[in-house]
């Protein structure tokens, strides 16, 4: 029997628990001619300022061990561009599509938000609260909960659709922070952003990206957005979306398991273009492989510990 | 464009650190232009995480053949691949060379330096079958850096070369065969794929002399295809210059619209 991968977000029900992840899948087009949007369960679209927005200067990207350092700073076209030439075009191949919604400021989350509650084709909004890259030091306002929780109502009250907040892992206490989200009205909450990272070459003693500093992604992050999935999850009733460094199927288990009723695919979509649908296929046999009737079933259901194995 | 996800090597050749691989892809060469690139994935576990941008140096029936250098871990580990080993390719990628001209008895002056050379035989070789009279001139620091040179002169293209130790050929820059080159006899086009330094040098005498170049850029890449906007480079298109993705919109770029670093 094939296993049932249907997900339900209680303000959003998906066709299976894969999203594309903001920041890694451009305005979705780009995967077009890779892959059917509507054969995912969603996908959150690059980062939108109200405005254009021209990004950080290059060297952007560094390659780190299983993982991806990135200062992109969120270029990108704005609002207007994004409803007039990519909205139409996500509507018409059918995506569940999430705006991720940017700001310099409240307001302008604010704007962004008013703007496109006026457009057809979206499901909900990502609150970018937590990029790394656009202020100086990687300040963003998923640091403090008092600001996670101001910014979130404000938001929530101007929006006509559901808000999900993404969280920075760059943080002390994430349960605090979630719940500050979940205080603020938010209807999910997403994690974990990238993490503030430094790389350095020694012969030159120079950072290697022109930012400084970036966010680090990929696989080399995983065991840590688990683990703030897992305290996240345990603090708030709202629906906890989990990403980082998921590449396959069995990962995104992990971020079931760990109470994520929903999963991001970031990264691995640079590598392998098709990585969202390929994820949901093995999300697929890993259930059908374990007996698991529904995927919805494996959502928070850690047991004890104590089951480490030494790799061989 | 297309994943071929076991592309074969049907050909190994190397010279101290640079590597020609010739891989059977008979969708992916159906669509391929002089210019494109493949992203390559030089593993299969997750470290290296990203693929590598390679760019195309021949197209010979239903295989392509990439020409690179060893430059970091990922081509280190795609240096050691063997013949009949399948490799994981998305390609082809990027718009190329622009040939919409009419280039029939025009003359093309194609200028590499080092492992810049790998996108001029495709090339060369597009040029001549649409009837211009092909010149390329192929620069590196030494003799060893210019491997595939009798490549180009076995094919029937004519070639000259210069080293900056005087190894070989000319001594000194590339761009000073290219001075030479047009003082003799004035080009109609220019193509231009090397070091920043080489292209920016380059891409200063075609303005001088008003000659028409196209500059093929490097970049890092994350992706390959628009998703990440890593690659991105100042481009001016009447517009003061913005950052734009060198995946998408090039790597290839008229010379006047590129806005070198430190130029600014």
């Amino acid at each position: 029997m094939t296993p049932d991968l249907s997900t339900d977000l209680g303000f959003l029900k998906l066709r299976n628990p894969i999203l594309a992840a903001s920041g890694t899948f451009g305005y979705g087009l780009e995967f077009t001619q890779f892959m059917s949007l509507a054969a995912v369960g969603g996908i959150v679209v690059k980062g939108l300022y109200y405005g254009p927005r021209e990004g950080n200067p290059p060297p952007r990207l560094v390659e780190t061990a299983g993982g991806l350092i990135n200062a992109i700073g969120l270029q990108g076209v704005g609002v207007e561009a994004f409803a007039a030439d990519v909205l139409p075009k996500l509507r018409a191949a059918e995506a569940t599509v999430i705006a991720n919604v940017c700001g310099a400021d409240d307001d302008e989350y604010v704007r962004v938000i008013e703007f496109l509650d006026r457009q057809e084709g979206l499901a909900a909004y990502e609150l970018n609260i937590s990029c790394p890259n656009v202020r100086r030091n990687g300040l963003c306002p998923a640091l403090r909960p008092e600001t996670t929780r101001d910014l979130v109502a404000r938001c929530k009250a101007a929006s006509r659709r559901p808000i999900i907040a993404k969280l920075s892992p760059n943080v002390t206490d994430i349960a605090e922070i979630a719940a500050a989200a979940e205080a603020g009205g938010a209807d999910a909450v997403s994690l974990i952003n990238t993490l503030l990272s430094l790389a350095i070459d020694a012969r030159t003693r120079r950072p290697r990206l022109a930012n400084v500093l970036g966010g680090l992604s990929g696989p080399a992050v995983k065991p840590i957005a688990l683990r703030m999935v897992y305290q996240a999850a345990a603090a708030v009733r709202i629906p906890v979306i989990g990403l980082g460094g998921i590449t396959s199927g069995e990962d995104a288990a992990e971020f079931l398991i760990a109470g994520a009723r929903a999963v991001e695919v970031g990264t691995a979509n640079f590598v392998d273009p098709t990585a969202t649908v390929r994820i949901a296929r093995e999300l697929s046999e890993f259930c059908a492989r374990e007996g698991i009737a529904r995927s919805a079933d494996l959502v928070g259901t850690l047991g004890k510990g104590g089951h480490g194995t030494l790799a061989r | 464009m297309r994943q071929e996800p076991a592309a074969r090597i049907a050909l190994r050749q190397s010279w101290d650190d640079y590597v020609l691989l010739r891989l059977e892809a008979p969708d992916v060469a159906a669509e391929a232009r002089p210019g494109q690139f493949l992203m390559v994935r030089v593993g299969e576990t997750l470290d290296p995480l990203l693929r590598r941008p390679i760019s195309l140096h021949a197209r010979e029936g239903g295989s392509l053949e990439i020409f690179f250098q060893v430059a970091g871990r990922g081509t280190a580990l795609l240096a050691e691949k063997e013949e009949g080993e399948t490799l994981d390719i998305l390609g082809p990628l990027g718009r190329g060379f622009d040939l919409e001209a009419d280039f029939h008895g025009r003359r093309a002056v194609l200028v590499g330096g080092g492992r810049g050379i790998a996108p001029l035989f495709y090339l060369g070789r597009e040029l001549r079958a649409k009837g211009a009279d092909v010149k390329v001139l192929y620069g590196g620091r030494s003799l060893r850096d210019l491997p595939v040179r009798d490549k180009f002169a076995a094919d029937g293209l004519d070639i000259a070369c210069a080293t900056d130790d005087g190894s070989f050929g000319r001594p000194g820059f590339v761009t000073g065969l290219l001075e030479a080159e047009i003082a003799r006899r004035a080009p109609d086009a220019l193509f231009v794929c090397g070091p920043d330094p080489m292209m920016r040098a380059a891409a200063g005498i075609a303005a001088a002399g008003r000659i028409p170049a196209q500059i093929s850029l490097e970049s890092l890449m994350g992706c390959g295809f628009g998703a990440c906007w890593g690659c991105v480079k100042r481009i001016v298109r009447g517009d003061g210059g913005r950052w734009r993705k060198i995946c998408e919109d090039g790597p290839v770029f008229p010379a006047g619209e590129i806005l070198w670093e430190g130029a600014e």
